[in-house]
């Protein structure tokens, strides 16, 4: 029993970088835009948070500057797809490449420039972003491990996703993003600002990936700098939004779903299965889920009709 | 409007390509014309070295760091110029086309010996050296040679795992220590390194047995941390790795046990948690070989140094190490020495209840780098 509720607490903490990954790209997904470059995002805002939590030793910049990182990466991406129509796979696949080799770029130099050979964050930083412990609810037998014993990432990702929910759902430029998402030429119509709100989206979206990025860099690795930080979960962030459906609330449950199949093989006990089909399972899942939604056919829990297609307001 | 934006792009983006083609050409021009003379050697001054890293030295603390290190130290033990020195760092070890492109360039810009580093690069070494008869390869893991211009180096690694162990063995108090390794059993590189860990386990401790993860990848940070995670969930309280990244010690530090670090001293990530860290120093092999190549002595024959050359051994122990840690290290460490304990000797239990080698002998280098797929009788895969 115990051993579950340290399963599930470890499920959790491996998921929450998805979780930024999957509603930041679920809100570029939602203005009509299938952002491939959610691990890029990723990485740059693990340098940037990093790097300015590195010399600030402030765990609010960090945040801050990760976001930014994030942003920055989804600007790039908006003004040469929005703007500039360029193919969307293309650009995302690009700024991946771009963002990563950013990333590690940076980190080697500010390595370069340590004189230990390495880039531990400052002590105080530490503190702040490690787990939480709330005086009588977190030593609460099963309850206070399950509930309130996450570092803060962990909380400020769920507010996030419950909060674009409500924005996605309930607001009036909700509405106009997802209509946008599904036509956007009869948004337009409509007399929505169709460009304004795609940029707007797009960067918000980069941003929230930016902080799992330095999610990565900070709990995952522990506050020591590494190359390749991010390490693969922008990928699986972009095959959890199929699994969500497109909805920030199911992502809360999918990323912890998804960070449990990555952490499976270290608490199951070894009965000769391989090593490898760990590895699938995530996918395997995402699969079944497609097929699923397919045979389901609801248009609420699909994919917006215009994702994909750069809107050319001239085209009409 | 839009046409004009995109146009000063597109300039900027190609005048930054020209750019960039510049300044990459101008080192080709120091390439001078080195003429291979086999009986005397090669001059100092006409040695060039390649190196092909399979990720970036800079990134801090895994396998090229280490790697990359020795090179340095190479040239600083042997006074060569930095234009001396030719690295191709991250080279994918499977893109065959990318080692092939790397080495070739090595080649023409006058690279008499070639240093390989990761496992990946030993077909391409093996083609290139039927084809450019004056360069040398040396190949580091793997296994083959052409016992001529091609030759394999690695370590007795598991010389210092074992001393590892004994520090871990005497340092646990749940008796149970935990292992990270990158590859699963059928890996002997991992395997061999691991089992010698745990018998220096056992040989201080054999109460305590030793918990295993595999991440199946050698580097991958997320997998590391977790299985780290998932070791001092289940009780353990000293993690040892064969992993790239220092993450399993700093997942020890942050849950107040301890651990044993690879590749670099990993005290410098993790200084409240690593008790000492399992480390190569590939200067010895890198400085003798060059050496040999200045002195006309290469004769072609394979690489196996272990801590008597000083390729392998362990960081000075830090101050939590359990009392008696010191003189347990030294005195296995002086029977590896005189040659009179080879880790692996006379007949060995493995878990699954059958036994390896035979009374009276060691295993052979070859069972040793190609045959260890078995594991040692304390240790546990859960």
């Amino acid at each position: 029993m115990e051993m579950v509720i340290k399963f599930i607490a470890a499920a959790v903490i491996s998921g929450t970088p998805l979780l930024y990954g999957t509603v930041g790209e679920i809100l570029n997904e939602k203005s009509g835009h299938l952002n491939l470059g959610v691990e890029g995002m990723m990485s740059m805002g693990a340098v940037s948070g990093f790097m300015v939590g590195y010399y600030s030793d402030s765990f609010l910049l960090s945040l801050i500057a990760a976001f930014l990182g994030g942003a920055v990466g989804a600007a790039i991406y908006a003004v040469l797809t929005v703007t500039f129509m360029a193919d969307q796979n293309v650009t995302g696949l690009t700024l991946t490449i771009f963002g990563i080799g950013l990333g590690n770029f940076l980190g080697l130099y500010y390595l370069g420039l340590s004189e230990s050979g390495t880039l531990k964050l400052p002590e105080k930083i530490t503190g702040q972003m490690r787990s939480i412990n709330i005086e009588g609810l977190s030593n609460l037998p099963v309850v206070g491990k399950l509930l309130f014993s996450y570092n803060p990432f962990v909380y400020l990702g769920i507010v996030i996703a419950i909060v674009l929910w409500w924005y996605l759902k309930k607001t009036k430029t909700g509405l106009s993003l997802r209509a946008i998402g599904e036509n956007p030429s009869a948004a337009d119509a409509a007399g929505i600002r169709v460009t304004k709100l795609k940029y707007i989206n797009i960067i918000l979206g980069g941003g929230i990936c930016g902080i799992g990025g330095v999610y990565c860099a900070m709990i995952i690795n522990n506050g020591v700098w590494i190359s390749n930080s991010v390490g693969g979960f922008g990928w699986i962030a972009v095959a959890l939004v199929i699994f969500a459906a497109w909805s920030p609330v199911r992502a809360i449950f999918g990323s912890f779903v998804f960070g449990a199949f990555n952490i499976l093989r270290y608490y199951v006990p070894s009965v000769g299965i391989p090593e490898a089909f760990y590895d699938m399972l995530p996918f395997l899942v995402t699969a079944l889920v497609l097929i699923v939604t397919s045979i389901r056919q609801s248009k609420e829990n699909s994919q917006p009709a215009g994702c994909g297609i750069n809107y050319f307001r001239e085209d009409r | 409007m839009k046409k004009i934006i995109g146009l000063a792009l597109s300039l900027v983006l190609s005048l930054s390509l020209v750019l960039a083609g510049c300044s990459g050409s101008g080192d080709e021009a120091t390439t001078s014309g080195s003429e291979t003379t086999k009986a005397g050697g090669i001059a100092k001054e006409d040695i060039k070295v390649g190196v092909i890293h399979i990720s970036d030295p800079a990134e801090g603390s895994g396998y090229t760091f280490t790697h990359d290190q020795g090179i340095v130290a190479m040239q600083q033990n042997l006074g060569l110029e930095d234009s001396q020195i030719i690295r191709k760092n991250n080279i994918s070890d499977s893109d065959p086309t990318a080692i092939e492109t790397a080495m070739r360039e090595c080649i023409e810009d006058g690279c008499n010996i070639i240093f390989a580093t990761s496992w990946g690069y030993m077909d391409t070494c093996e083609a290139l050296a039927e084809e450019f008869p004056d360069v040398y390869f040396a190949h580091g893991s793997g296994y083959k040679s052409n016992g001529q211009n091609f030759i394999n180096y690695f370590g007795r690694i598991y010389q210092a795992r074992y001393l590892a162990g004994i520090v871990a063995g005497l340092k646990t108090e749940s008796d149970k220590v935990g292992f990270v390794a990158a590859m699963d059993k059928e890996n002997s590189e991992v395997t061999g390194g691991l089992d010698a860990f745990a018998m220096g386990v056992y040989s201080v401790n054999p109460e305590a047995q030793v918990f295993v993860k595999v991440t199946n990848s050698w580097y991958d940070p997320e997998a590391e941390t977790s299985a780290a995670k998932a070791l001092i969930a289940e009780g353990c309280d000293v993690i040892g790795q064969h992993c790239d990244t220092p993450n399993p010690q700093l997942a020890a530090e942050e849950a107040g046990v301890w651990g044993v670090g690879y590749n670099s001293n990993m005290s410098k990530d993790a200084p409240d948690a690593t008790l000492t860290s399992v480390v190569w120093d590939w200067g010895v092999y890198y400085t003798a070989a060059v050496q040999s190549l200045i002195d006309g002595t290469w004769d072609g024959s394979n690489y196996y140094g272990g801590m008597k050359e000083g390729l392998v051994g362990i960081t000075d122990l830090s101050a939590f190490c359990a009392d008696g840690t010191a003189e347990a290290v030294d005195q296995a460490k002086a029977s590896i020495l005189d040659g009179s304990f080879n880790v692996f000797d006379g007949v060995i239990e493995t878990n699954e209840g059958t036994t390896v080698g035979k009374e009276g002998s060691t295993l052979s280098d070859a069972e040793i780098t190609g045959g260890i797929n078995w594991y040692f009788k304390n240790i546990v895969v859960k």
